[in-house]
């Protein structure tokens, strides 16, 4: 046996080699089969998803399945509400995003053949796919709350997606007589965007207290805690006093029926007749979830917390608010974290390699007036089968912060929204 | 330590119908089983018994062990067979009592 003395140039030589060997062989499996990925859904979390796919690996074929042909963002629409910006400035198109070699299909997806792997449309055309990313949002549901029916939400909005409801709440708010009662009924856990009542009720403080002072706001709430609850007191008192009461879960602010005919919620102990009511009612995983067997009996979609695959449909994806993502709350950032994450092993499934442990992150921003602006953030990794909050990272603003920090915060907010709509839309 | 007790009755009812009781209580239900910050085990205080009684006449009873939730939440159902008063009450730990009534009128 001869031994051969390696020395350091030619260790080098060699591994260089075989590093230039792996690189080469990559692009070889892309031209031989890159593979087909539909996507279900355009919003934050789709249409993020349809775009990290292309840049990834411009030679996978991508099909983006989405019934509208515009997109209204929810995050910022609370400031809609309270008058502060208009719809317009939610709405989004799908036109860069069908010029960046992604096959937009302005269709709802009907039901998908697992077996065929193919997405049927509304009017019987079919996708094929290799792997589908379920990235459909939430819908509302409307078994969830005694009397809360879609004719209900036209007299009592929700305003939970972004849209005619967003303008319907507004409308009422502007109509209303000063002195008049705004009731907001906030849902347990889990549903989209924790904060998102706690800032509503705030924005609308802020326009009640600017036109209408008499007003009030009640809170009926389905829980005891609620996110960045502290902070949101906090600033309450302090921008707000006896204007907004929250009654949590255990002083009997469930909301058991609404009733349209007379705008009134019940609770487990009375009954609150409002001027306006806002009902943030229970919510699931949008339909399509349901149809293709996603979706589990809470409603919400289980799935791997590296590579997003639904633990109960081989090959599909599910990301954003319909998925079950651990410690991740329901919101536009953690989306479009999900959907990035859930690219980079879609692309290493499609090659036939083990795709990598992604950390997520998320941040949360909300407006307790337009120059109050509090977070809350968190970094996620897989840990025991389900996305678990990395401890010590992450956290939320300081409490007893002076007002100009909670004025860089409201800034950073606007600049987050215009950072987060222009690389998923622009 | 301070309690908070609401309770839902039907203010009117027909003789024989069964009526839905509801009550909810603010208690922080303490299980004696926690340590505190310097390892400790944090003083049992919890509420041991709820009694509802309608006219003097004890028509539901309740006991609660550590394992009960904070801020204990109780329904039930009884017959109106007669006008008069609902008296709920909680007694429990460190000398704990709270009582709420209610009047109900059977016709």
């Amino acid at each position: 046996m001869t031994r051969h003395h390696v020395s350091r140039r030619d260790f080098l030589k060699r591994t260089t080699a075989s590093a230039a060997a792996v690189t080469i062989s990559a692009p070889a499996i892309a031209e031989g089969a890159p593979g087909r990925v539909v996507v279900v859904g355009g919003g934050f979390a789709g249409a993020t998803c349809a775009r990290a796919l292309k840049r990834i690996n411009p030679r996978i074929s991508v099909t983006l399945v989405e019934a509208s042909h515009a997109f209204t963002a929810c995050p910022f629409s609370n400031n809609v509400i309270a008058g502060l910006r208009e719809l317009k400035a939610q709405q989004f198109d799908y036109k860069r995003i069908e010029g960046s070699g992604i096959e937009v299909t302005f269709e709802p997806a009907t039901r998908i053949d697992t077996d065929a792997r193919t997405v049927v449309l509304s009017d019987v055309a079919r996708v094929p796919y290799d792997r589908l990313v379920l990235a459909p949002g939430i819908d509302i549901r409307w078994d969830g709350l005694s009397g809360y029916t879609e004719a209900a939400a036209e007299r009592m909005p929700h305003a939970w997606r972004a849209g005619e409801q967003t303008l319907l709440l507004r409308k009422q708010l502007e109509s209303m007589e000063d002195g008049g009662l705004v009731v907001i009924s906030a849902p347990a856990n889990p549903f989209r965007c924790p904060p998102g009542p706690y800032e509503r009720a705030s924005l609308i403080a802020h326009y009640l207290k600017t036109r209408k002072p008499k007003s009030k706001i009640l809170i009926l709430d389905a829980k005891d805690a609620f996110s960045k609850q502290s902070l949101f007191l906090a600033a309450w008192k302090e921008l707000y006093p006896d204007l907004i009461e929250w009654v949590p879960l255990s002083k009997g602010g469930r909301v058991t029926s609404v009733d349209p005919s007379t705008n009134t919620l019940t609770t487990e102990f009375g009954s609150h007749k409002a001027a306006v009511a806002n009902v943030i009612p229970p919510q699931k995983a949008a339909h399509i979830a349901a149809v293709v067997g996603a979706a589990n009996k809470t409603g919400w979609c289980p799935i791997d917390p590296v590579t997003f695959e639904s633990k109960l449909q081989e090959n599909i994806h599910v990301i954003g608010d319909a998925s079950i993502a651990g410690g991740m709350p329901k919101s536009a950032f953690a989306a479009n974290s999900q959907a990035k994450a859930c690219a980079a092993a879609l692309a290493k499934l499609l090659a036939g390699e083990k795709p990598e442990e992604p950390k997520l992150i998320n941040t949360c921003y909300s407006l307790v007036a337009p120059d109050y602006g509090i977070s809350v953030a968190g970094v996620y990794e897989p840990r025991n089968g389900q996305l678990t909050d990395v401890k010590g990272a992450g956290g939320v603003s300081p409490a007893n912060a002076p007002r100009s920090a909670r004025q860089l915060e409201a800034n950073f907010a606007n600049g987050w929204f215009k950072t987060i709509t222009e690389e998923v839309f622009g | 330590m301070t309690a908070r007790a609401l309770i839902n009755v039907p203010p009117k009812a027909k003789r024989g119908e069964i009526i839905g009781i509801k009550s909810l209580i603010s208690h922080e239900m303490e299980t004696g089983f926690r340590p505190d910050a310097t390892g400790q085990p944090i003083p049992r205080n919890i509420i041991k018994e709820f009694v509802c009684t309608y006219n003097g006449v004890e028509v539901f009873r309740a006991e609660f062990f550590p394992a009960m939730s904070a801020n204990p939440f109780v329904s039930f159902t009884t017959v109106a067979n007669e006008s008069g008063t609902i008296t709920m009450t909680w007694t429990g730990d460190n000398g704990f009592f709270a009582t709420e009534s209610v009047a109900i009128t059977v016709e």
